[in-house]
């Protein structure tokens, strides 16, 4: 066929015009339980408007979100809260843990607190900061979307690649 | 249930046959609240019938980790305690450490720590009337209410460097001095914020749907106030006029000319005003403050090695060093009597209190924090029983309760 | 040192003779022994108008110089209309400590009584509903007495691990 293309056509493969799409439509499921959660709240409000970076929908249902966000330490009572709300979520998902105490127990190294997230939940991008600042969570999150874009497939095979299977530090240790 | 099944006295006639009631699970994650609390509904169609709090979700150890820390040290976990106003859990800190070692601060210290505690009096209140209204339906009015608090932080992150976990208080003093620009900051936001607080008024206060959502909801009386330990907007909200800065002045609020600002209906929509007017009071601290601020050092100098020298005494003397060192050194440390202390300071919540205990060394032994929230959230079941499913998150907003400063 | 009479604290002396007065910063604090606690925040309330119960709490001095007992507990009341303050202090002991509950007297003290209760494993009698309330059910330590270690015995790791592929 010797027909050209017009201008507005663009050629691409199918995966990543899916991994375009995801990407720029995160709803984020915010699992906010302390601190952190003033500054996601702040991130989502004017000064900041996370709106810009299409992820604004924030939605506390998990079954409509795709992005977990964990902001905030998460104590023994909380976690199987935090990993029930993990599994009800649908593939394709991610999680972002905000905080230093929701990646590493932060200032609380104490009986109650777990000593960070990713032990017990597959964690996608840490943001370190005690809390962190707004403009580093819209960081975090044009990270990620670079990231969905690099690694994503259609049928969302990555998610079962074993190197992918296992929350690394967990079972290290 | 029939209404008449609930007693005078708020409980349940417990002889009745309940096997219609439905039990309903309300949180530890849920958007109203807010952050990790947790209910147990009890319901007889969309009436609550009783509620059982279930809290602990977000219990961290704090009065643990206050005896592995140093009186100095422990500030920055105080900041995590009631995350929507750190700095008035910073003050009531070193408040009580300060009056266990006896030490009285020099006034420009006072001032600016007076400052601190009411700006982070009139964050605090604007998140939660913000909350409230986005928990009836105004979503708008919370953006109005959260866009002011963009400058708060901005005036806090001049003067120490964070947005919300200061730390700014340190035994004997303060990290620092407020900059000039910082005092402009303040002056600016003591003119920008009367106009929010009329667009928020103008909102909400005679908005029909919110009034009626909120209008003789979660009725606290002043006998049931008192005797369920009640402090704060909340109980002033009933008509206690009890306001610590008032009765038992600290710091330096016997200076100021202010009003404390009660009701008397004791429902929700009392408490969302009670909180409006007290911000306006606030700001006139404030604009008092800043008017009349002393001159002088912020801190009590390197006298009993009891407060830390600045830091370019650090850097530029040895003898700032060696202090330095000796205030930082666990046997050497602070003069602490083996003694025990209570000390109150009105904090936007309500009375937050510390009871610390000291045994010499420059760790507390006990350092009991007194929350505001844990008891007005025990309040809860009480000002619930009897009405809608949906005037839950009314209630539950007017209380206003912290999860990290309800757990701890 | 001793405290300046005052009413409240010459009427509680003649009440109870055996309660210890002392002051410090200003600050009255009245020790009773836990044989007659209930009787004395009974007296404290009925007769002597301390109507709010401002905080209930516990100190573990286990390894406190010169104590005597295991656990302090420590009641700070106030009256809402004089706007006087008072500390009242009492003692208990390893095994089984436990004093009569303040809950038939303050409401506060109900949720009061059950974080001490957590916290530190002491029994309030007569209390409606002592059960945990800020750690799990299955929690087996009380975590703020002296000999429980900061980090805990583990169990703060003690769950099942989800993976991606479980997910
Ligand atoms: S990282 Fe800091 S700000 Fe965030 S939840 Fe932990 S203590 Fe709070």
């Amino acid at each position: 066929m010797a027909l050209e293309l017009p201008d507005n056509v663009v050629i691409t493969k199918l995966d990543e015009m899916v991994s375009w799409c995801r990407k720029n439509s995160l709803w984020p499921m915010p699992f906010a339980t302390a601190c952190c959660g003033i500054e996601l709240m702040a991130t989502g409000a004017s000064r900041h408007d996370l709106a810009r970076f299409g992820a604004e929908v924030f939605r506390f249902s998990p079954r409509q979100c795709d992005l977990l966000i964990v902001a905030g330490r998460v104590v023994m009572k909380m976690l199987p809260v935090l990993q029930r709300i993990w599994q009800q979520m649908h593939e394709p998902k991610w999680c972002i843990s905000m905080g230093a105490c929701a990646s590493t127990g932060g200032v609380f190294d104490t009986y109650s607190v777990v000593q960070g997230i990713d032990r017990f939940i597959p964690v996608d991008m840490y943001v370190p900061g005690c809390p962190p600042r707004p403009e580093q969570l819209i960081q975090a999150i044009i990270d990620l979307q670079a990231k969905i874009q690099r690694e994503g497939t259609m049928y969302g095979r990555e998610f079962t690649r074993p190197e992918r299977q296992l929350p690394s530090r967990a079972l290290r240790q | 249930m029939p209404l008449e099944r609930i007693l005078p006295s708020g409980d349940l006639a417990q002889d009745e046959p309940q096997e219609y009631l439905w039990t309903m699970n309300f949180g530890p994650q849920h958007p109203a609240t807010h952050t990790t609390l947790r209910l147990v509904l009890k319901l007889d169609g969309e009436r609550v019938v009783d509620a059982m709090p279930d809290i602990g979700y977000l219990h961290s150890g704090f009065e643990k980790l206050a005896e592995h820390l140093d009186y100095n040290q422990y500030v920055t976990v105080t900041d995590r305690m009631n995350y929507v106003s750190p700095m008035a859990n910073n003050v009531a800190w070193h408040m009580a450490v300060e009056k266990l070692m006896g030490i009285e601060v020099p006034p420009r210290c006072q001032y600016l720590r007076v400052i601190v505690a009411e700006l982070s009096r009139i964050s605090d209140h604007l998140v939660c009337n913000g909350a409230v209204g986005l928990d009836t339906g105004a979503f708008t009015y919370f953006l109005y209410a959260f866009n002011p608090r963009e400058k708060l932080y901005d005036i806090f992150e001049a003067l120490c460097g964070a947005r919300f976990t200061n730390s700014y208080t340190r035994v004997g003093g303060l990290t620092g001095d407020a900059s000039p620009e910082a005092i402009a900051m303040i002056r600016e936001v003591i003119r920008e914020l009367p106009k929010t607080f009329g667009d928020m008024e103008r909102l909400l206060d005679r908005n029909k749907i919110f009034v009626d959502r909120t209008k003789g909801i979660g009725v606290l009386t002043k006998e049931e106030a008192i005797n369920r330990g009640a402090s704060g907007p909340v109980a002033r909200a009933s008509g206690v006029t009890r306001d610590l800065r008032k009765d038992e002045p600290y710091l330096s609020y016997a200076d100021f000319d202010f009003q404390v600002c009660c009701a008397t209906a004791g429902d929700c929509y009392a408490r969302y005003l009670v909180r409006m007017a007290e911000m306006r009071e606030s700001l006139k601290i404030v604009a008092q403050a800043i008017e009349n601020l002393p001159e002088g050092p912020v801190s009590i100098g390197i006298r009993d090695r009891a407060s830390l020298p600045p830091k370019g005494m650090v850097y530029s003397t040895i003898e700032g060093l060696i202090t330095h060192f000796e205030v930082l050194m666990t046997n050497r440390g602070f003069e602490v009597p083996c003694e025990e202390i209570y000390s109150a300071t009105e904090a936007p919540n309500g009375e937050l209190g510390f009871y610390l205990v000291g045994d010499g060394s420059s760790r507390a032994y006990r350092a009991r924090c007194r929350p505001p929230s844990f008891l007005h959230f025990a309040l809860f079941p009480h000002l619930i029983r009897g009405h809608m499913l949906s005037d839950v998150v009314a209630v539950l907003g007017s209380l206003n309760v912290i999860a990290a400063e309800l757990d701890r | 040192m001793d405290a300046m009479p005052t009413r409240t604290t010459s009427e509680l002396k003649r009440a109870f003779p055996t309660a210890e007065i002392s002051e410090f910063r200003g600050q009255v604090r009245a020790a009773v022994p836990v044989s007659s606690i209930g009787d004395c925040l009974r007296f404290l309330k009925e007769q002597l108008g301390f109507d709010m119960l401002v905080d209930l709490t516990c100190v573990d001095y286990l390894a406190y110089r010169g104590a005597t007992s295991r656990f302090g507990l420590v009641y700070l009341l106030l009256s809402v209309d004089r706007g006087e303050r008072l500390v009242v202090r009492t003692f208990v002991d390893d095994p089984q400590p436990a004093v009569p509950s303040a809950v038939p007297l303050w409401q506060a003290a109900d949720w009061l009584e059950r974080e001490v209760w957590d916290l530190f494993g002491i029994r309030f009698e007569g209390h409606p509903d002592l059960r945990r309330i800020v750690l799990p059910e299955q929690f087996t330590a009380h975590p703020l007495r002296k000999d429980y270690p900061l980090q805990g015995r583990g169990e703060r790791h003690n769950f099942p691990v989800i993976t991606r592929a479980e997910g």
